[in-house]
């Protein structure tokens, strides 16, 4: 078989992750540390994974509504109504996804025609540009950088629109540089985009990881964004709930139409026991206040500012970030790619980070460093690292 | 009063005992010497009693015998249970202790070398002290968790090495 020739040139041409190459290596070696995990180090609270064994006994093992559990829903309704200032019916414009990455590709495949272009602010998250081109359009990376606290701009939002921008993603709060963009500086997004037909595609699964005195603002909450946004988060990060698979996709039901009919086809609904979890943590935040939730969010705060204090010390400057749980110090100092850095950071400390350029070419010159592990592995690695500049 | 600052003392204490106070001023964005000043304050109001260490001993070559002590007792006029609890913490054999509702009043909670030793703590010396009406010994068999901490088979880190 001459599957070069089969196989979808679109899909080919895309390359595989950067990621891949360091998570081998790092595999088959017994004493590494990785700052390189992209998901809590909390396992799911005891009550929420004990509701879905719960209803596993109690033979809930069917499909569900297409739009997800109507008591999910309205849960989701009431905590976006309540924590971010946005309403959403749950009827008909809230769709629960398999993750919020499901959600990525649902409002792509729902907007994008080919040759439409989707403006993606980098570096950011790895799945943004391949759901484009997978829907056939155009990927534009809008660099955002340090000195702007890796915010998306109004100037290079305006460079980069075209009459063919279909769409602007807004992945904010930013993994990996730990950006989030203010409600003021969300404003001026929104006032370029006022002039426009651009929708913008919110994705704010890390919108409960926000420190020190930083607030997570919803990009439809904002005066007239509503109707051009879809709003993406999931349970993922604030719930300790990765491998559930919930999210979920919120927008007015013009918009959100089309995702749902993709999503009716092909799939169907998101694991009936993933839902049933996600219930029971939204309810169970709403009886204590969000805890859980709080707790963690200290947790990682402490280890965030350990981090930022520490690499800054050993000279690797480090914006200060204000969300999700990475730090993205610049690593031009010591004369490295990114590339080069993690891949030598490895082989002689046996510590995993992964390459800026991984989340785009303006990732360059940088590192990412995951802070969701123990305070023990954290210290350990730290030193090493420092070691590692030193021997330079 | 506490403050913030407190809070996040004994929440970072509370993970690791270990923490200096340097790195808790670093964690908590203020200075060594606010840390040292609210550590002070905290020990002097009681609130940090001390600094221990959690081992699994089943692990060690370490010979003992650990039992839970249901003591009923009759309470003194003014005084409550607070004098007789006041003489029970007073053995080495008594690792915790706490007033209790319910069936019995105190909970003992006590460790010798020998099944030897904790008999005779028991029968000659804790059932001896005066106001003690009876007690139930359970002999405990093996840890689960302890201090938050599960300590056999526990935590092992199930994520994937490196994802985006």
């Amino acid at each position: 078989m001459e599957y070069e020739r089969i196989i979808n040139r679109r899909v080919a041409d895309v390359p595989p992750s950067g990621i891949r190459r360091f998570f081998d290596i790092v595999q088959k070696m017994p004493g590494a540390i990785s700052l390189g995990v992209g998901e809590p180090d909390f396992v799911t609270p005891w009550s929420i994974r004990d509701a879905a064994i719960q209803s596993i006994e109690d033979g809930q093992t069917q499909y569900t509504s297409n739009w997800g559990l109507l008591s999910l829903r309205e849960k989701i309704a009431a905590y976006l109504r309540m924590r971010y200032r946005v309403t959403y019916s749950p009827n008909n414009e809230i769709l629960v996804t398999v993750g919020a990455s499901e959600g990525i590709d649902l409002a792509m495949r729902a907007l994008v025609c080919p040759g439409d272009e989707v403006l993606i602010p980098e570096p950011s998250y790895v799945s943004y540009a391949p759901a484009v081109t997978f829907a056939g359009g155009t990927p534009v990376p809008v660099k955002t950088c340090a000195a702007d606290c890796f915010a998306l701009t109004p100037a290079a939002l305006r460079a980069t629109l075209t009459d063919r921008t279909k769409a602007l993603i807004l992945p904010y709060p930013n993994n990996p540089t730990g950006g989030v963009m203010t409600m003021a500086q969300l404003m001026d997004i929104a006032q370029v985009l006022e002039e426009t037909d651009v929708i913008a595609v919110s994705d704010e699964i890390y919108s409960e990881l926000v420190y020190a005195g930083h607030e997570h603002t919803a990009f439809a909450s904002l005066p007239g964004m509503r109707e051009r946004t879809i709003t993406l988060n999931g349970f993922s990060k604030a719930f300790a709930m990765t491998g559930w698979r919930v999210g979920y996709a919120c927008a007015p039901k013009e918009l959100l139409a089309p995702m749902f009919k993709i999503h009716q086809y092909t799939m169907l609904c998101a694991s009936i026991q993933g839902q049933v979890a996600a219930d029971r943590a939204l309810g169970r935040a709403f009886e204590t206040g969000f805890e859980d939730v709080r707790t963690m969010v200290r947790s990682y705060d402490r280890r965030r500012r350990l981090m930022v204090e520490s690499l800054n010390d050993m000279g690797l400057a480090c914006f200060e970030p204000r969300g999700a749980f990475y730090v993205f110090p610049s690593i031009e100092k010591t004369g490295l790619t990114s590339d080069e850095f993690c891949t030598r950071l490895l082989e002689k400390k046996q510590v995993a980070c992964v390459p800026g350029t991984a989340f785009g070419a303006s990732g360059e010159g940088h590192i990412r460093c995951s802070y969701a592990t123990s305070l023990e592995n954290l210290n350990e690695a730290l030193k090493r690292i420092r070691e590692f500049v030193n021997e330079l | 009063m506490f403050s913030t600052l407190d809070m996040h003392i004994l929440e970072i204490l509370c993970e690791d005992a270990r923490v200096t106070p340097r790195e808790i001023a670093v964690m908590t964005g203020s200075d060594e010497g606010q840390v040292q000043a609210a550590l002070s304050s905290l020990r002097a109001a009681g609130v940090l009693v001390g600094y221990q260490t959690l081992i699994n001993w089943e692990r060690t070559d370490r010979e003992f015998v650990q039992a839970v002590i249901e003591v009923n007792v009759v309470p003194q006029r003014e005084k409550g249970f607070d004098a007789i609890a006041q003489r029970i913490v007073q053995y080495d054999e008594v690792k915790s202790l706490y007033l209790m509702s319910g069936a019995y009043d105190l909970m003992v909670l006590c460790e010798a070398r020998t099944l030897k030793e904790l008999a005779s703590f028991v029968h000659s010396r804790l059932s001896t002290i005066e106001g003690v009406t009876g007690t139930s010994t359970h002999f405990m068999l093996k840890t689960y968790k302890y201090g938050g901490m599960v300590f056999d088979g526990g935590k092992s880190d199930r994520r994937q090495a490196v994802m985006p």
